[in-house]
């Protein structure tokens, strides 16, 4: 990268350190830190949509709208959650070659032959002949939507405990004013849920950070990757040869994280003071106290 | 050759603990098969489960009071234990504890004149549950931690009117109350630290000779198979039926910490999503 790193075995001491931190391997692990991030911008967001959606869903007066929505907020409880990642990488990928076998081949036969799951080369997704960057980003897709679905799930019954919270007398009171349903939802029980649903959703937020690595079981480049390829130990037939340092880079990794979650605890805490200003809980009662 | 289910079941049921055929299933995977060589990988996730809590309700007891210390010397070592194990994802402290249990020499070390062989610590049955064990510990010292805290001042007050004070106060008053305030969330803290015992085997500790939990010979068979569509589901099944049992039991015994109240003001243990650690 830098022209002084053109021949790294003469190097010695902290100019070593510089350009074996610069090394074009290095510069791939610092951008997959923006990967854990790109996935936190995208998951969180989506799961947020996924949940609302489910609790809507569970709280419809259509009943098979209803059982629905508890049936997708039920299901990631009691199973682990990693089964889930491990379930919905494979079955997605398989489901969307197959639909597209439908299409794109001759005859559509089962895919699912014995032990084999066999498409035609057209249906592949991605095609066999697509540069790397594509394989990556289709991991990368299927590790985002498999997350929206588990995130969503559990951010779905956060919203809807958050929503049967809302005291029913002011949805009566609303009610009363006149307003119809659609109207009470959107004037007064959305702007209401928040301060109910910020606990629980922090939490979920702490615990969507701490599951990024696993992005790395799904196949996806990401830190853990990284660590692991760059700490490991390297003979004299590399440029920067040097023993297992992988233990540096796992407590680079720990130090991320903590101070990853640190940063949030105290946003979460900021918001959850401005969320209660003027509520009838306990937190708002308290500001109202401190500023009369 | 094929066997028979109850054959199968004789050959693969302790697979995971080194009794029985060696040698997994290669061709054909019975449903069978998947059941039980699935339901033998369940023996290492109990065994790292069940231990690991029954360690760490200990430990987290001590932390728990050690967060409440007034010395800084005590209350900040458990306050930074705390932190560092409930803000960073299990999945890297598996790494983490790994690689360091790994630069252990490795024949061993003296203490003391004393030779202590260290190679044990980096195989799953010791290095991971060490791990499971502090981890629970440390979420776990959390919950009772705020339940020390949520203790109801007149309850301290009459314990003190009654003369009871120091040790006597702790063993009698707070800390029963303590573990009756904390319990379902302690509840969910060990549902989900069963769920936690899936990450051995998919973090830095490696099984040897194809001995694993539940979720590796889940993995061993979607593989094989090219079919996420009945390991996986086997193994939610297996760990449907732990979360009931463990539900159950936890729920006994808090029945038994809620027995002098009133039926109507007795806390129920409700399941709470937190997923990954």
């Amino acid at each position: 990268m830098f022209a002084a790193c053109a021949d790294p075995k003469s190097l010695e001491g902290l100019s070593w350190l510089f350009c074996y931190l610069t090394s074009a391997k290095h510069v791939g692990f610092y951008w997959s830190f923006l990967t854990v991030l790109l996935l936190l911008a995208i998951t969180a967001p989506a799961s947020l949509g996924m949940g609302f959606l489910g609790a809507t869903a569970a709280r419809s007066h259509i009943a098979p709208v209803s059982w629905l929505g508890k049936i997708y907020i039920w299901m990631v409880r009691g199973v682990p959650d990693i089964i889930f990642f491990l379930f919905f990488v494979i079955a997605l990928d398989q489901g969307i070659e197959y639909v597209k076998s439908l299409v794109v081949c001759d005859g559509g036969a089962w895919p699912w032959q014995g032990m084999e799951f066999r498409v035609c080369p057209a249906a592949k997704v991605p095609l066999a002949k697509s540069g790397p960057f594509w394989h990556q980003a289709y991991g990368f897709l299927l590790a985002v939507i498999t997350f929206a679905i588990v995130f969503g799930a559990f951010t779905a019954n956060v919203i809807y405990g958050a929503m049967n919270a809302v005291p029913r007398a002011q949805l009566e009171t609303a009610e009363a004013y006149g307003m119809s349903r659609g109207q009470v939802f959107r004037r007064i029980l959305i702007p209401q849920m928040w301060v109910y649903a910020l606990p629980g959703l922090g939490n979920l937020w702490m615990i969507l950070i701490k599951a990024t690595p696993l992005l790395f079981l799904l196949g996806v480049k990401d830190i853990v990757y990284y660590a692991r390829e760059l700490g490991g130990s390297k003979t004299q037939a590399y440029e920067y040869p040097h023993g297992d340092w992988r233990l540096w880079y796992f407590l680079g990794l720990m130090v991320f994280y903590l101070v990853f979650t640190r940063i949030s605890e105290i946003g979460i805490a900021k918001l959850t003071r401005r969320l209660s200003h003027g509520q009838a809980t306990a937190g708002g009662e308290a500001l109202r106290k401190a500023a009369a | 050759m094929s066997m028979t289910c109850w054959e199968t079941v004789q050959a693969y049921a302790l697979r995971s603990i080194g009794i029985g055929e060696n040698l997994l299933p290669r061709s054909e995977f019975t449903l069978c098969q998947q059941f039980t060589l699935i339901g033998s990988g369940m023996i290492w996730n109990l065994y790292f489960g069940v231990l690991a809590l029954a360690f760490g309700f200990f430990l987290a007891n001590a932390i728990a009071l050690a967060k409440t210390a007034r010395n800084p010397w005590i209350r900040k070592p458990a306050e930074w234990f705390v932190f560092v194990f409930r803000g960073s994802p299990l999945f890297i402290q598996f790494f983490l504890a790994y690689e360091a249990l790994v630069m252990l020499p490795k024949g061993g070390v003296d203490i003391l004149g004393v030779h202590l062989n260290t190679s044990w610590t980096t195989r799953a049955w010791a290095g991971a549950l060490l791990v499971l064990f502090l981890n629970t510990a440390a979420y776990a010292a959390e919950i009772f931690y705020g339940a020390l805290k949520s203790i109801p001042k007149g309850d301290l007050e009459a314990a003190e009117a009654y003369g009871l004070t120091g040790w006597k106060k702790f063993t009698r008053i707070e800390w029963p109350t303590m573990l009756r305030l904390g319990w379902p969330a302690y509840t969910n803290e060990a549902i989900f630290l069963f769920h936690a015992t899936t990450l051995v085997y998919f973090s830095g500790f490696p099984a040897f000779a194809q001995k694993g939990d539940a979720l590796y010979y889940a993995n061993y068979f979607a593989d094989k198979t090219f079919n996420p569509f009945i390991p996986y589901p086997i193994v939610a099944f297996y760990f449907i039926c732990l979360t009931l049992l463990v539900t159950f039991v936890y729920g006994r015994i808090n029945k038994r910490l809620n027995r002098h109240l009133p039926a109507n003001t007795r806390s129920k243990i409700r399941l709470r999503p937190q997923l990954i650690r």
